[in-house]
This record gives structure tokens, sequence and C-alpha cells, in this order.
């Protein structure tokens, strides 16, 4: 046998520190653009109505607390619900479109100009279907988290490669077969790579409409503290958008990691 | 060698028993103004038999593939394969090609068994019965020099074993018919060189009928029972070779100055096919 196999764990070809740069960067780097902007901030004299330091936004975290925590989590709540319908229709749909090129070619035009309309335009719709509150917010999330989800999922199933569908269809597999055995798999790693980006445009969409039409959530705590001149409240809401948004995205690169892992390595095995 | 699940035959076909028949063919693409991929295409392979097909680039040999197999019906002439008109994908075929497409989130051994979720006759049984199809894809595994490689996934695979795999694959439901579309293109020499040697090893255990699409005149000249040479596009069958150097071939055969002469031969006419394009 003259050949090998590849060897599966990644062999680093840095000399080994003490320190792992890598791990620490993120914090450093956070850690280093707050203590600049506090330097800046004070160093200018800037207002805190202005741009208030990352000292002040602290203060008012403190300060309004039980208020943030309460919007904070209507928001995760209305987000994460918009975002699983987003899950659950995308999917169906990305499944539908990428099952046939008929449905596929008379769908994508609509699902792209649907896309186009800006969000913020369509909440003033659903408040006059539903009313101000959380279901406006669920679904503003839900329109906006939908697209790249269904995009992800047909082009898994569009790029199945043409020979392996020949070896298959000459063992006589029906267009079902191909879908269960190849297309659906394969269009995973493109699905769980889409919740990632799909997550954080939820929290766009829920925001938008919480600001807009709403009586809590974290866009309607800013809205409100905004018309208070409170700016430290308002980028202390901003803060807290920034927090879940990465709680959110980290668990859905996690869930990708575990669901996908074989698409990251096929992939370090090509390179 | 022995192969799991192949009765040994002799049998060469060299009768007049055409397996897959080829019969004035033509075919077009993109409708009634596109591009002629063969025309009056006649070609017949015996049972049993290895046949080779060589020509210059983009003269229809892998329109040739997907006719046989079903995959493209002919405008006019027919196709006949194991005494059946094609109408429909023939479900009887392996096929292999040079992208050797493993499913990177199978394992190798899952690879393999695929066919068998596919084909009719097995779908239903392999669920009772996947020890017994596992015990033969292992057979399968260790006489192309995979032993043991079964749980390890195609990434982890160098490119000539997920070739290896391939075969396997393309083997596992023991096809009647054996569709190659240059499996060997994207090899190193003496990787290439021992993957012949397995091919014709599996082929000189079985009954199965090969053909082998390649632009290598050594490879088809190595392997086959009869080279048909293909003109330039439209495509059409120029002439064909019976290649008669006896079984079983050793390797030192290609060193040998008649097959040198033979290399040449088809080198020329497969130039003059060029040139006439």
């Amino acid at each position: 046998m003259s050949e090998k196999v590849i060897e599966t764990a990644p062999a680093s070809g840095l000399p080994k520190s003490r320190i792992n740069w890598i791990a620490l960067a993120p914090w450093l780097y956070t850690i280093a653009f707050f203590l600049i902007w506090e330097a800046v901030v004070r160093a200018f004299g800037i207002r805190p109505t202005i741009l208030p330091a990352p000292s002040a936004i602290w203060g008012a975290l403190i300060q309004y607390w039980p208020a943030i925590q309460r919007h904070s989590i209507q928001t995760l709540f209305t987000t994460t619900l918009g975002f699983g319908l987003a899950v659950v229709a995308g999917l169906a749909l990305g499944l539908l479109v990428g099952w046939s090129r008929v449905i596929y070619a008379g769908l994508y035009p609509l699902m792209v100009g649907f896309n186009a309309i800006p969000k913020v335009a369509v909440v003033p719709i659903l408040v006059i279907w539903f009313g101000i509150g959380t279901i406006p917010a669920v679904l503003t999330a839900f329109l906006i988290a939908f697209f790249p989800i269904v995009v992800n999922v047909a082009t898994g199933l569009a790029t199945i490669e043409p020979e392996t569908e020949d070896v298959l269809r000459a063992l006589g597999a029906r267009k079902m077969d191909i879908m269960l055995k190849v297309g659906i798999p394969r269009s995973m790693p493109y699905f769980f790579g889409s919740l990632k980006i799909a997550v954080t445009l939820a929290f766009v969409g829920s925001v938008i409409s919480e600001t807009i039409a709403a009586n809590s959530g974290l866009g309607y705590m800013m809205a409100a503290a905004q018309s208070q001149f409170n700016v430290p409240l308002v980028f202390a809401g901003l803060i807290m958008l920034a927090v879940e948004g990465i709680a959110m995205y980290a668990l859905m690169a996690w869930i990708e990691q575990r669901m996908t892992g074989w698409a990251h390595r096929s992939q370090l095995a090509n390179t | 060698m022995h192969v799991p699940g192949f009765v040994v035959s002799k049998y060469r076909g060299e009768m007049s028993d055409p397996f897959v028949q080829i019969d004035r063919v033509d075919l077009r693409y993109g409708g009634a103004g596109g591009v002629l991929a063969v025309s009056d295409l006649t070609l017949s392979v015996n049972k049993g038999e290895f046949a080779a097909v060589v020509g210059p680039s983009g003269c229809g040999k892998s329109t040739l593939m997907r006719l046989v197999t079903g995959l493209h019906l002919p405008q006019s002439g027919a196709v006949t394969v194991g005494g059946n008109r094609v109408n429909k994908p023939v479900s009887i075929a392996g096929m292999a090609f040079q992208n050797p497409t493993m499913l990177p989130w199978r394992t190798t051994l899952d690879n393999i068994l695929l066919p068998l979720e596919i084909v009719d006759k097995h779908r239903h049984r392999l669920r009772k019965h996947r020890a017994e199809y596992v015990a033969k894809a292992e057979k399968l595994l260790a006489t192309v020099g995979l032993k043991g490689f079964g749980d390890r996934f195609p990434w982890q695979l160098s490119g000539g074993m997920q070739q290896r795999a391939n075969l396997c694959r393309a083997l596992i439901h023991e096809p009647e018919l054996l569709m190659l579309d240059e499996p060997f293109g994207a090899l190193d020499a003496f990787t290439r060189e021992e993957l012949w040697c397995v091919i014709r090893d599996l082929h000189a255990v079985s009954g199965v009928t090969i053909i082998l699409v390649t632009h290598d005149l050594r490879e088809a000249i190595f392997l086959a029972d009869r080279v048909f040479v293909m003109s330039s596009r439209p495509g059409r069958v120029l002439n064909e070779h019976r290649i008669e150097f006896p079984r079983p071939r050793e390797l030192d055969l290609i060193y040998d100055p008649q097959f040198s002469r033979k290399v040449q031969e088809l080198h020329s006419e497969i130039a003059d096919a060029r040139q006439a394009a």
C-alpha cells in the first residue's frame, strides 16, 4: 500500500507559547475598544447626551437593571420565537424550492422582491392586523430571518454534484431517494451556516418593530429613553442587544459545529 | 484473488452475444438548434467483454456513458442493454467517474453500501441482512487493498484510496454492467497502474461487462478486449481494434514493442480524427 492516510488532527506549525493569544484576543480587543472609547470621551469632554462614556453606560445598566432585565427578556423572547418560526418555514420552503426547478424559477423573483422590501415598512401593516405589542415584533423577526435560510437550503440542494446524481439514477434512484440520501444531508451545512446570519437579523427585526409599535422590549425602552434624553440608557439597551446577539450567534455556531463538523473537516482535508 | 459474490467466469463473450447495443443513435443537446453530440453512433459490446472507448476530447465519450445508462435518451436510433430497449435509467449499472463523489458525511463503508439503499432488489433486505452486506463490503474493500479502512471518512483517505472505494461502491450490488468514465484520470502514474491491476482482476473473476471511457491509450489497450476509436464531434465510431494480448496481462506488457506499436497506431488515428475536425 503506497498511500498514506491523511491525519485528522491539525498539526500546528506554530511554536508553542504559554499564552494562547488567539483565545485571549477577543477579550483583549473588546476591553481595548471600551478603554479607547472611555479615553476619547474624557479627553475631548464629550457630553453624555452626545456620546456617553462606557462608565456612564455601566452606571445606567446598574441603575435601571430591573427594567433593562425585563425588556431584555421580552426582546430575547420575541426574537427567539420569530427566529424559530423562520427556521421551520425557511427549511420547509427551502426544501420545496430546491426540489423542483419550476418552483425555484417561479418563487425566486417573488422572494427577492419580498426580501427587498424594508421590513420597517411592513410593521405598520402588522400593527393594523394584530395591534401593538409582541405579535408584530415576532412576525418582523420572522420575516427578516426567513430569507437567508431559504436561500441557503435551496443552494445546498441545487449544488448536488451531477456525477453523484448520475451514479444514483443509474441505480434506479427516484427523486425522493436522491433528496433523502444526498440533497438533505448535503444542504445541512448551508442550513446551519445560515442560522448564524438569520439569528442576528432576527434581532434587527424584533427591535425595529418594538421601536415603532410596542410597549415593552429593548426597542421600546430605547425609544422611550431617547425621548427623555437619557442617552446612557439608550446605549445600555444597545449593549444588551449586542450581548444577546453574541450569545445567540455563539449558540448557533456551536450547534453548527456539533451537527455538521464533517463539512469543516472535509474542507480542511481538501485544502 | 477472489471477489465476493461473483461467479468465476472464464466466458469472455467472444461469440456474438451483444449485451450493450447502440444502433445508429443521434443525440442533440439543447433542442433543435443545439449541439449534435453524437451522430450515427453504432457499437455493440458483448456480455462479459471489457470495452474501451477513446477519442479526441469533446467526442461525446461521456454522452455515450449517459446513453448506455439511460440518463439520456437518443433522439433517433436505439440503445439496448441486456436485451431490453433503454427508455429510462437502466438501474443495473455501476458507475464510477474521475471525481470519486464519496459523500463526506458517511464513512467509507456506508458510502459503499449506498447503492444497496437504492437498488430495488436490495433496499428492502438491507436493514434485516445488514451484517451480511457489511461483510460483503468489507471483503470488497480488502480486494482493492483497503482492508480496515471502512470506518474512515472519505476525506481521511487519499485520492487513490477514494477511487478504490469508489470502485467498491460501483460493484457492491453486483451490476451486470460497469461504466467507468476516466476513473483514474486524476491519479498519479503509480497509483493509476495499481488500479489498472485492481480493475483487471475484478473483471477477470466476475462476469461483469465493462465499458471504460478514457483518454489514456495505454490504459485502454492494457485493460480492454476491444478499443473503439471515436471521431470528433459529432461523435461516431471510426474504428474498432481487437486487442489480442493474452490474459492475464502483467504490467510489463506496456513495455512490449507490440504494445507500443498498438499505442502508436491508435494515437495516429486519433490525431487524424482531430485534424478532420
